[in-house]
Parts: structure tokens; C-alpha cells; sequence
């Protein structure tokens, strides 16, 4: 009765746009307060190259910042777009996260960034770095109520199903506000944007040091990215460990997905380092575990066990079973028939009714629904774990790998041999793209994760979608792939562009590759003359 | 202070308005500038002058139109639903236009290339004209009703695709509000670039805005006499109290003949929309010819807040009309958020919009000034 090839396209095309959109993110997120603490050190000592640095890589900010915001304009109106009835559903809770990260952060950071690329002329020093500022922060400050807004997705707190409106109500804004999902996923989200701001300064000054060029602006810049970019790292790991036990609490089904921990291993629960899932048989054909981890991070204990997907489907069976008692009082209450019998079976079943309407897959009305039927979306009710369990280890393994880096550099730097460093400078240089990969594929776990889950334990995607048809979505897929496409393109173009030429496309007449001084400046590459 | 539910709805449609009068006057002044861009800019320095002339600005302002698609998704779920998902295409048509808006300000004169500059003055145009016209045709479709029902879960259907429902959303009543919006955004883009440019570009600016400003006039008034005498109005006939838990499916409507005219008999204070609209324009016409841009701008901006409102209190308190089942129309009373949504989304107004005002004001006011090829010339890279 749904046609799942449009609920596929549905889905296609929000993680192709969300996915798009987050190549953007997390350097903006990071890069605002490279750039602050350069124009920073620029306001307090006074010298030239720090005004330089902040500019050059301010330029480069632009370049990433001009697609987030294309990028970002979908997303705003996405969800009424394609997922109408999710709209509907939740927009008492969702939309408000959403319209306050407009009107507090999006016109903040909005609004001076205008200022940070045009004014440098026509503002005082001081001036000119507030306005960095409030960028950076209005910027970072956009992050948490979006990460609000998905949190609540997650895990959603503070609100309540309501008959009369057919809908979820807000109950209480401080709890949604103050989701514990949405506080580790926000530190762990930004800390993940500035270590990829952290190997996109490192690799990119790195190039610049191989090649002899620009000694001084590029050693600098390496120092100031290397020194943010080990607390930046530090925080993404331990809050990751953090989420895991939040998870352990809240999202149980995604931990155990993510392990691919079909039984319930006794406690404490033994972290598989290697494995090969498999969904079909629900069982693992390889493992290699390492004893108590998991049940150490997703628990904080030796005794508790952490529940694996079998035992989570049996409970779902029932919770499914109570659901459809739900479904059947609420009719009743709709049609205004309900006893208060009726009305007190609801209030003891209402926390259920999404688990109920998992069935709307297979029939109209789940209290028509068949054993076989039940049992099918029981099985529903959990993710495939096998793409859960890989993504997952891609991304931690990435996350420790950026930390052996930039401790490295760190290191380095320190001892102020980093320049003759050639293998790990050319590391650097090839590992640019390692944060992107880490930051999407972990998404890719946060989402794929919450499924068969709009909004979890509450409105299943496959229900929260707009009545379009096939035809409408295949057009609006290509036109996105073919814009996003063609303008990360010439995206990458001008940052390649001017990452190679350099701090020279400042045109201050002090750096590699420029013939004269532009403003009788001195010309000395690499030097740092007073101002 | 706890506000009552049924005050709340009504400043929520208040809110809203503001939301996008204020995208009307700061981003739609963007959008009139791209539309000009090619026309009013010969030479390459003459385009950069127009760009930076709102080169520091246009993001801030874009943020009027997200915040405004949030704030309505906040405060009337249903009609964030209803609408976006029905104007499908015509959504996308817009995103994609808006598109090249963020790209074509930042990466333009990033390269000397003049085939790329005059790419992205294009792609300029149509991030400015596409959306102002588009905006006016949902405006007009509005007006016109949607054919639309909601089933009992409350999910908007729409009757037939909407990939063959594009053609009649641009029927010629539509077409004729389309081109009041684009033809007022370009009135008010055109006085913004009188004031804050000189010599040709000026000049040709103030020709511009004086053809827009007569045709908004023109256009204005023609749809006004078609609502009044060529199109069905929506009344309710009966609803529940205007302090209940909104329930779209629970009113009964009909259609009158101009019934969106009734409005301006029932409360005769609501004919000073259309009049600002009108003397706003004229306004800004007269001032524009007469060298007075300053004034000009503000007279126009009023011409926009006028027309917005026009549309809005004509409608009041409709929002969304079905013309396939009216009793699924949504209006300020049945689709709005919760009691608590709707007082937390108040106050986060109340708090934060002033303090944007604030900072905006101070950022036009640190980069004001005439803008000249000369400026441009010494700023370099610090220019767009």
C-alpha cells in the first residue's frame, strides 16, 4: 500500500542534500576560529602576517562558506517539501529549534560575515575582530540548535502525542532544549568540524613547506592549527565515547546495530574489534572481541548487560502488540465514540501508538494486522546492521588515525623541526580529505541508525513522507545532483586555485610568486614586516 | 506573562507578515538589484559597483526568508506542510534559482575571466528575478485557493501530479501577481541603487525604477479589480472557538463571489494596506525623479509593506484555501502550533528580532556610502 520505490527516492534525496550540505559545514564551523585566532594574535602583537594569514584563509573560508549556505537553503524547506506529514507530525517540536537557530545564530553569523570579507577597510582592528567573532560564534552557536533539532529526532524528550490534534505537542521546551543526546552530539559535531578545519590548515601549510614557499606564513599557520587542532581532537574522541554511553541509555537498537550484537552477550559485553555481520542469519561469520569495552562504554558498568537485536525485536513485538491497541482507542477517540474506558486504554497505550503504526506498511488499520504481519515489522524495527557495524569502524579508526597525525604534528612543530618532516608533511598533505569521509560516514551512522525511525519510537520514515509521486521525486533529484554537482565542481576549482597560488592572491606584494610590491610594501617572502 | 491562545494565533499572523515584509524590503532589494544587474551595469566596473553596492549585505538578508520558512514551520506546521510540498516545482524552482545567488555574489570577480564574470551576472539575474516573480505567483495561488484535502490523519493530498500541476499554478491571474512582485522588488532595488551609486549607473537606475514603479501601480490595481469582481472569495460559515486545539477538518466554508473584498466593508480600516501600497509607490516614484533617493527607499518600502498586507488581510483569516474542499482550507485559527509553541516562538521573537534590527542597522551603517568604480579599483581583493 506504499509504494516503496518513492519512499526510497524520498530518502535518497535527503541524505544526498543533508550529505551535501555537511561537505560544507564542518570546515566553516572550524575554520571561523582558526581565522579569529590568527586576526587574534594580529590585534595583539601587531604584526603584518597575522593580518595576512587571517585574510588569506579567510578567502578560503568564503569559498566553503558560499556552497553551505546553497546548500543549507534546502534543507530549510526540505522537510515541508518531502516530508509533509513529518511536517505535520512534529512541527510543534521540530520547527521551533529550527526558527530559533534563524533568528539567533543564521542572522548573526549571517550578517557580519558580510563584514568580515568586505570590511577590513572600513573597520577599526578591534572592530574588525568582533565581527570575526560573532561570526565564528554565530556559526557555531547555528550548530547547536540545528543538533537540538536532530537530537530531538533521536530521542524524543519533552513532548507528547495528542489526540486532539493528531500530532506531537511540546510538553516542555527546557527538556528539548536540554536533551542529553543533543549536548555530546553538539560538542562532538563542532570538535569534528574543527579537526577538519585542523587537517585542512595542516595539509594545505604543509604543501607550502614541502615546496619551500612562504616559510613563515605557512609554519605559522601550521602552529596555530596544530595547537587547536590536538584539544579539537581530543574532544571529538571523548565525546564520541560519551555518545556511545548516551546511546547505551536512550538509543539502544543503534548501539546494538553498530555492534552487530545479535544476542545479548553476558555482562560485561565484549567490544568486537573485527567481524563479518550478517543481517540474514543475524549472526557474525568472523569475530575478533576484545572482552568488557563495550559493556564499559555503553554502560559505565561490569554488571549491566547491553541488549542485542533479538531480544530488542521480541520487546518491539510487544510494544507493536500495544500499539495497535493504541491505534484502535485512537480511532475511537477521532470519531467521538470513545468511552473513558477507551480514553484510559489510550493514555496507557499512547507511548506505543508509533510502535503501531510500523504496521501502516503492510495495512490500512493495524488491528487488522496478521501474526506474520506483526512479526514483519518487528523485524522492522531494527536497522541492517552490517552497514552500521563498517561505517562506524571507518570512522573511529579515521578519528584515531587524524589523532596520531596531529600529535605528531604537534610534536613536530614543537621542536621546530616540522619543515624537514618530508613523510609526514606529505602525509598531511594526502590526508585532507580524511576529516570529510570521518564526518560522513558518521552521519551516516547517526541516521541510518535511527531507522525505521523519522523521529524515534514515534513516526517511521515510510509514514512521514509527502504525497508526491515517483515522477516528481526523479526530477527533483536530478536537478539537485546536477546543480550540487556542477557547483562543487567549480568549488574545488577556485579552492585548488587559490590554495596553489597562495597568500599571493592577496596582492600585498610580499609573498611567493609576486613580482614588485603592490603598495611599496617591502618585498621580503615569507617575512614579517612591522606595520 | 502568559498570553491567551487565541491572541497568540492572531499575533502569529501578525509575525509572520513582519517576517516577510522584512524579507520583502532587505532581501527582495537584493533580489531587484540582481534583476537590474545586467541591464543597469554596461562595463564589468559599472556591474561591480551594483554588487557591492549590497555585496555586504545580501547573506544577512537571505536569512529574512529562512527564518521566515522556520518561523512557519513553528508556528503553523500545517501550513509549512500544505504549501511546500503542494508548490512542489515551483519550490524547486526557486531553490535552484536562489542557487546561484550565494556563488555568483562570492566567486564572480574571484576570477578576471570576462566570460565567467558575465556567467555569473546571468546567473545573478536569475537568482534575483526567478524567485520575485515565483514568490508573486504563490501569492496569487493563494488567493485563488489550492486544489487540496487533508485525509483524516491530517496529510495533505493534492490532486494529480504535480509535475503537470506547474501549468495552472502559472495561470494569468497568478502571472499578474507574479508581476506586481517582481515589478515592486525592482521599484526597490532600483531607488537603492540611485541612492548608492553615481553617474550612468544612477541615471539609469532612476529610469528603471520609475517604468517599475508604474508598472507595480498598474499591475496592482488590476489585480485588485479582478479579486473584486472576476474571482471567489472563502468565508467561513462556521468554526470553533478561535481559542480551541486547532483542528483543520472542523469548520465549514464556502466560496463568494469577491469575497475577499468583504473584509474592507466589515473593518473599513483595513483599505489602508492597498493605499500604502499605492501612495508607497507613488512615492517612491516621485522622489526617485526628483533626486531624493533616501526618501524614495523608505517610500518604497512602505509601497511593499502596503501590497503584503494587501494580500494578507484580504485573506484574513484564510492562509491556505482548498478549492477542491474547503472545509480542509487552513487558516490563522486551525493551523497554528500548540499553546506553548506558540508562547516560546513569541518570546524568542520578541528577544531576538530587535537585537538583529540593532546589529543589522550598525553593519549598513559601518558600509554606507556611494559606491564607485574608482573605490572598487583601490580596494582589489577586499571588494567583490
Amino acid at each position: 500500500m506504499f509504494d516503496e520505490t518513492f519512499i526510497e527516492l524520498s530518502r535518497w534525496q535527503f541524505a544526498l542534500t543533508a550529505m551535501y550540505h555537511f561537505l560544507f559545514v564542518p570546515l566553516t564551523l572550524g575554520l571561523s576560529w582558526i581565522v579569529f585566532m590568527m586576526e587574534a594574535v594580529y590585534v595583539m602583537t601587531n604584526k603584518v602576517i597575522y593580518r595576512d594569514m587571517a585574510r588569506f584563509w579567510g578567502k578560503l573560508f568564503g569559498i566553503n562558506f558560499a556552497l553551505g549556505v546553497t546548500t543549507g537553503l534546502t534543507m530549510e524547506f526540505q522537510f515541508g517539501t518531502n516530508w509533509a506529514y513529518y511536517s505535520h507530525y512534529v512541527g510543534d517540536v521540530f520547527g521551533a529549534p529550527l526558527a530559533i537557530e534563524g533568528l539567533m545564530a543564521f542572522f548573526l553569523e549571517s550578517t557580519f560575515i558580510g563584514l568580515f570579507f568586505l570590511g577590513w577597510d572600513r573597520l577599526s582592528k578591534r572592530q574588525h575582530l568582533t565581527v570575526t567573532f560573532l561570526t565564528a560564534f554565530g556559526s557555531n552557536l547555528s550548530a547547536l540548535w540545528i543538533l537540538v533539532a536532530n537530537a530531538w529526532m533521536q530521542n524524543p524528550v519533552g513532548a507528547e502525542f495528542s489526540a486532539e490534534t493528531m500530532r506531537m505537542e511540546m510538553t516542555n521546551f527546557a527538556e528539548v532544549v536540554l536533551n542529553p543526546v543533543a549536548q555530546v552530539k553538539f560538542v562532538h559535531t563542532v570538535a569534528a568540524g574543527y579537526v577538519t578545519a585542523t587537517m585542512f590548515v595542516l595539509g594545505i601549510s604543509a604543501w607550502y613547506m614541502l615546496k619551500g614557499r612562504d616559510l613563515a606564513f605557512a609554519k605559522r599557520s601550521f602552529s596555530v592549527a596544530c595547537a587547536f587542532g590536538l584539544a579539537s581532537i581530543l574532544s571529538v574522541i571523548v565525546l564520541g565515547d560519551e555518545s556511545g554511553y548516551e546511546m547505551g541509555d536512550v538509543q539502544k537498537v543503534k548501539l546494538a546495530a553498530i555492534e552487530a550484537e545479535y544476542d545479548t552477550a553476558e555482562a560485561p559485553a565484549p567490544f568486537t574489534l573485527f567481524g563479518l555481520p550478517n543481517d540474514e542469519t543475524m549472526t557474525k561469520d568472523v569475530e575478533v572481541q576484545v572482552p568488557w569495552v563495550l559493556g564499559l562504554i555503553a554502560t559505565r558498568s561490569a554488571t549491566e548487560e547491553v541488549t542485542g537485536l533479538k531480544d530488542l525485536m521480541a520487546e518491539h513485538e510487544e510494544r507493536i502488540r500495544s500499539g495497535i491497541l493504541a491505534s484502535q482507542a485512537l480511532d475511537e477517540i477521532r470519531a467521538g465514540t470513545a468511552s473513558g474506558e477507551t480514553l484510559a486504554l489510550f493514555e496507557e497505550h499512547k507511548n506505543d501508538l508509533g510502535y503501531g503504526l510500523l504496521l501502516k506498511r503492510y495495512v490500512a488499520d493495524p488491528a487488522d494486522a496478521t501474526d506474520a504481519q506483526i512479526a514483519q515489522a518487528a523485524r522492522d524495527s531494527i536497522p541492517a546492521a552490517a552497514p552500521l557495524f563498517w561505517t562506524f569502524r571507518i570512522m573511529v579508526a579515521l578519528g584515531f588515525l587524524m589523532l596520531a597525525l596531529i600529535v605528531l604534528a604537534f610534536w613536530f612543530n614543537m621542536r621546530r623541526t616540522i619543515h624537514k618532516q618530508r613523510w609526514l608533511l606529505w602525509t598531511l598533505v594526502f590526508s585532507i580529505p580524511l576529516p570529510w569521509i570521518a564526518c560522513e560516514v558518521g552521519w551516516f551512522v547517526a541516521e541510518y541508525g535511527r531507522q525505521p525511525w523519522a523521529i524515534g519510537e514515534v513516526l517511521p520514515t515510510f509514514l512521514a513522507t509527502s504525497s508526491l509521486t515517483t515522477g516528481d521525486l526523479i526530477f527533483s533529484i536530478s536537478g539537485f545532483l546536477l546543480f550540487y554537482t556542477g557547483l562543487l565542481v567549480i568549488e574545488m576549482v577556485l579552492m585548488v586555485y587559490f590554495a596553489r597560488k597562495g597568500p599571493a592572491t592577496l596582492g600585498t606584494g610580499r609573498y611567493h610568486g609576486e613580482t614588485g610590491p603592490a603598495s611599496g610594501a617591502p618585498v621580503h617572502p615569507g617575512a614579517q614586516p612591522a606595520e | 506573562m502568559i498570553l491567551d491562545y487565541e491572541v497568540l494565533k492572531f499575533i502569529w499572523w501578525l509575525f509572520v507578515g513582519v517576517l516577510l515584509i522584512g524579507f520583502a524590503i532587505t532581501d527582495g532589494m537584493d533580489m531587484g538589484v540582481g534583476t537590474l544587474l545586467p541591464f543597469v551595469g554596461k562595463t564589468d566596473g559599472e556591474r561591480r559597483v551594483v554588487i557591492n553596492t549590497v555585496g555586504p549585505h545580501w547573506d544577512g538578508n537571505q536569512v529574512w526568508l529562512i527564518t521566515a520558512g522556520g518561523a512557519i514551520f513553528a508556528a503553523w506546521p500545517a501550513v509549512y506542510a500544505a504549501v511546500f510540498s503542494g508548490f512542489y516545482m515551483a519550490m524547486l524552482l526557486v531553490l535552484f534559482a536562489l542557487f546561484f545567488r550565494p556563488v555568483g555574489f562570492d566567486y564572480r570577480s574571484k576570477l578576471t575571466s570576462q566570460k565567467w564574470r558575465k556567467t555569473w551576472d546571468w546567473g545573478l539575474f536569475a537568482g534575483g528575478a526567478i524567485p520575485a516573480l515565483i514568490f508573486g505567483v504563490a501569492f496569487g495561488n493563494l488567493l485563488q485557493g489550492v486544489p487540496f484535502h487533508l485525509d483524516a490523519l491530517l496529510r495533505p493530498h493534492y490532486e494529480g501530479s504535480l509535475l503537470t500541476a506547474l501549468l495552472p499554478l502559472l495561470n494569468p491571474f497568478a502571472l499578474l501577481c507574479g508581476v506586481v512582485s517582481l515589478a515592486m522588488l525592482v521599484m526597490h532595488g532600483a531607488v537603492w541603487l540611485q541612492m548608492r551609486t553615481d553617474g550612468a549607473v544612477a541615471e539609469r537606475s532612476r529610469t528603471a525604477g520609475l517604468i517599475a514603479g508604474a508598472v507595480t501601480v498598474g499591475a496592482f490595481a488590476l489585480a485588485g479589480l479582478w479579486v473584486a469582481f472576476g474571482m471567489d472569495g472563502f468565508r467561513i460559515v462556521s468554526q470553533p472557538p478561535l481559542d480551541a486545539l486547532p483542528n483543520p477538518l472542523a469548520k465549514e466554508v464556502t466560496t463568494v463571489p469577491g469575497g475577499w473584498m468583504r473584509i474592507y466593508t466589515d473593518y473599513p480600516a483595513a483599505i489602508l494596506a492597498p493605499v500604502v501600497g499605492f501612495a508607497g509607490a507613488l512615492g517612491a516614484m516621485a522622489l526617485s525623479r526628483i533626486g531624493r533617493p533616501g526618501l524614495g527607499f523608505v517610500s518604497s518600502s512602505l509601497c511593499l509593506t502596503g501590497i503584503i498586507f494587501t494580500a494578507g488581510v484580504s485573506m484574513f483569516p484564510f492562509i491556505l484555501p482548498s478549492t477542491t474542499d474547503p472545509g480542509s482550507s487552513l487558516t490563522a485559527w486551525d493551523a497554528t502550533s500548540s499553546h506553548l509553541t506558540l508562547t516560546v516562538m513569541f518570546w524568542a521573537v520578541v528577544i531576538f528580532l530587535p537585537l538583529v534590527l540593532i546589529y543589522t542597522v550598525w553593519c549598513y551603517a559601518r558600509m554606507w556610502g556611494v559606491v564607485t568604480e574608482d573605490d572598487i579599483e583601490r580596494r582589489g581583493s577586499g571588494a567583490y
